[in-house]
């Protein structure tokens, strides 16, 4: 209703609307209540914390409360731990693992799935399916897969008389497992951002490569790839930032072990903080974290600020 | 409608069909996991002890879930799990939908500078602020109570930014309209926009109850009293000691009974679900 009237009044009526409405729209503090519930729980729940903790990160800190300043001992305490030090590579060792992974199994899964059928319909659904479950649920569906004796691994490699790889307890291979468990638990998102891109390539473009008797190959490589490149640049991104904070399944499937091999920054940062309470500590090796996550994120506001750009 | 592969264009070809093959094999590996962990949990713990290939053949067994509502906690905590994520998914709800009307639509001093700050608050990791919400909550005395659990979701800046969006989308006639008829903000905000958000609702809710849901740092370190756990910290403590294999099928019934209400809602809200969980990716 309001818009048949509104249509039916003439433009210069328009013009006098828009002067009417600039006056009533002038800046008033008034008009800030509706920001300021959130606000407040914005200022107090993250931006007071933010800075705390790097408040924290320069002082002594227990459980019973804040002691002296010490400057940057904190972070040289860090520097000089060598699980510290090995939790950062393992961090880095993991996303190496998951990262390609799931970039390219998403690929591939979303060029597979991108047609109209209902069988693709229902084979996306399963694929982004295990995406809804917590970490909890996923590591003990893994636990029992790799467990020795009675896993899921073990009785498949038994009737072949094998011995199956022990993903929970060799040293070579504990992040290769938590990586695994990780790509099936992570799949659905990388392949659902593939196929949201893939739905925005012109469907023109491949009429011309079919008139052009274009072959399936050619068509993919020269035409498909190339234009989700920024999509496959930004999954890339996305899942650093995500994977960087890898933890639940670190200390669920092999509490950091054995001997540290699989302990990542943030499993090193719940343990300093809460249940060694060298708060200190903790908030020091939070920071850094921080630092890194940040580098990946300022590449993502880069990346989808250019792609804005040119759509 | 654009969705249409090359491949389709000419028809269903040989290779279509090895590639579909080949997805519904990978499918069902991905698939097997789950296969496993239902069998076992429908197995008697006596028997897996014995012959683990007892697993494939009969007798099953229900008494796992029986025993379930006899004895286990997960109810608590499932029931705990419910108060959490759906009490912070209505405050978000509420506080992303004012904020948002107010960044789109009203001019206030600083409304600029406070929106980008926002903004950059979405790039600050959880773990930035973990520890010294942590201390402050100690202080409150907040930690194990359900406030104490609600509360650090509702500074996230990711509801306010897409509801700002959202908003702004909105034809300003709509509300222009309303403003000359003199309407007070709060109605133009409650009857004629908000009702027109729904969409952006259903996505942010989404997002925020799953996201609530499967969270798992911050309810374990906060709520760490055994009736104060969610469903997801419950499960993960069950989960310590069964490398005895003793009561193994039990533990695969609580994962089975805990992992099933969020795969059931999934089946039903499928679109709106991955929807929400890969807009909230990109931002």
């Amino acid at each position: 209703m309001a818009e048949a009237t509104l249509s039916g009044s003439a433009s210069a009526a328009k013009a006098a609307t828009r002067q009417a409405v600039q006056n009533v729209n002038a800046p008033l503090w008034r008009h800030a209540v509706f920001v300021a519930p959130y606000l407040f729980f914005f200022v107090t729940l993250l931006v007071v914390p933010l800075f705390w903790s790097m408040w924290l990160s320069l002082h002594k800190a227990d459980a019973f409360g804040v002691g002296r300043f010490v400057g940057i001992d904190n972070y040289l305490r860090l520097f000089r731990d060598k699980i510290f030090i090995q939790s950062v590579g393992n961090t880095f060792y993991f996303v190496f693992l998951t990262v390609p992974a799931l970039a390219l199994i998403g690929l591939l899964l979303a060029l597979a799935l991108n047609r109209k059928t209902k069988s693709a319909a229902a084979l996306r659904a399963v694929y982004f399916s295990s995406s809804v479950l917590s970490v909890t649920i996923v590591t003990l569906i893994w636990r029992i897969v790799f467990i020795g004796n009675f896993g899921l691994l073990a009785t498949v490699y038994g009737w072949f008389g094998a011995t199956a790889p022990a993903f929970l307890s060799d040293p070579k291979l504990t992040m290769i497992g938590i990586a695994i468990a990780t790509v099936w638990w992570c799949i659905g998102l990388p392949m659902m951002l593939f196929l949201s891109a893939l739905q925005q390539v012109p469907r023109e473009i491949y009429e011309a490569a079919a008139l052009d008797n274009a072959s399936r190959w050619r068509t993919l490589w020269h035409i498909t790839l190339p234009s989700i490149r920024r999509t496959f640049v930004l999954v890339i991104i996305i899942e650093i930032v995500l994977q960087f904070q890898l933890f639940g399944q670190a200390r669920l499937m092999t509490q950091g072990g054995p001997n540290n091999v699989s302990k990542p920054i943030v499993l090193y940062i719940y343990e300093a903080a809460f249940t060694k309470w060298d708060l200190g500590l903790g908030a020091a090796a939070s920071e850094i974290l921080f630092i890194l996550i940040m580098i990946a994120a300022m590449a993502q506001y880069f990346i989808s600020r250019r792609r804005g750009e040119e759509g | 409608m654009s969705s249409m592969s090359s491949g389709r264009i000419v028809g269903r070809s040989t290779g279509d069909r090895i590639i579909l093959v080949l997805v519904i094999a990978l499918a069902l590996i991905m698939m097997a996991p789950i296969a496993w962990i239902i069998a076992l949990s429908l197995k008697d713990n006596k028997e897996l002890m014995t012959d683990m290939n007892s697993v494939f053949h009969a007798p099953y067994t229900i008494n796992n879930y029986v025993n379930i509502l006899a004895t286990s906690s997960v109810f608590r905590w499932i029931l705990n799990s419910v108060i959490v994520s759906g009490g912070l998914t209505i405050m978000t709800l509420v506080l992303s939908s004012l904020a948002g009307y107010g960044f789109a639509r009203l001019s206030f001093p600083f409304r600029n500078t406070l929106f980008v700050i926002v903004l950059l608050g979405l790039a600050v990791p959880e773990q930035a602020v973990l520890i010294a919400r942590h201390q402050l909550f100690s202080w409150l005395k907040f930690h194990n109570t359900y406030h104490g659990l609600i509360l650090p979701g509702l500074a996230a800046p990711f509801g306010v930014f897409l509801m700002t969006q959202y908003f702004r989308a909105i034809p300003k006639e709509l509300d222009e309209a309303a403003l000359l008829d003199n309407a007070s903000r709060f109605k133009i905000f409650w009857k004629v926009l908000l009702p027109l958000t729904i969409p952006a609702q259903a996505t942010l809710g989404i997002f925020t109850f799953l996201s609530s849901w499967n969270d798992y740092f911050w309810p374990l370190i906060s709520g760490t009293k055994k009736e104060m756990y969610t469903l997801t910290i419950g499960i993960a403590s069950t989960q310590t000691n069964f490398a005895q294999s003793e009561g193994l099928g039990f533990l695969m019934s609580q994962a089975v009974f805990a992992g099933a209400p969020i795969l059931i809602l999934y089946l039903f809200f499928q679109k709106y679900i991955v929807t929400a969980v890969s807009g909230a990716a990109v931002r």
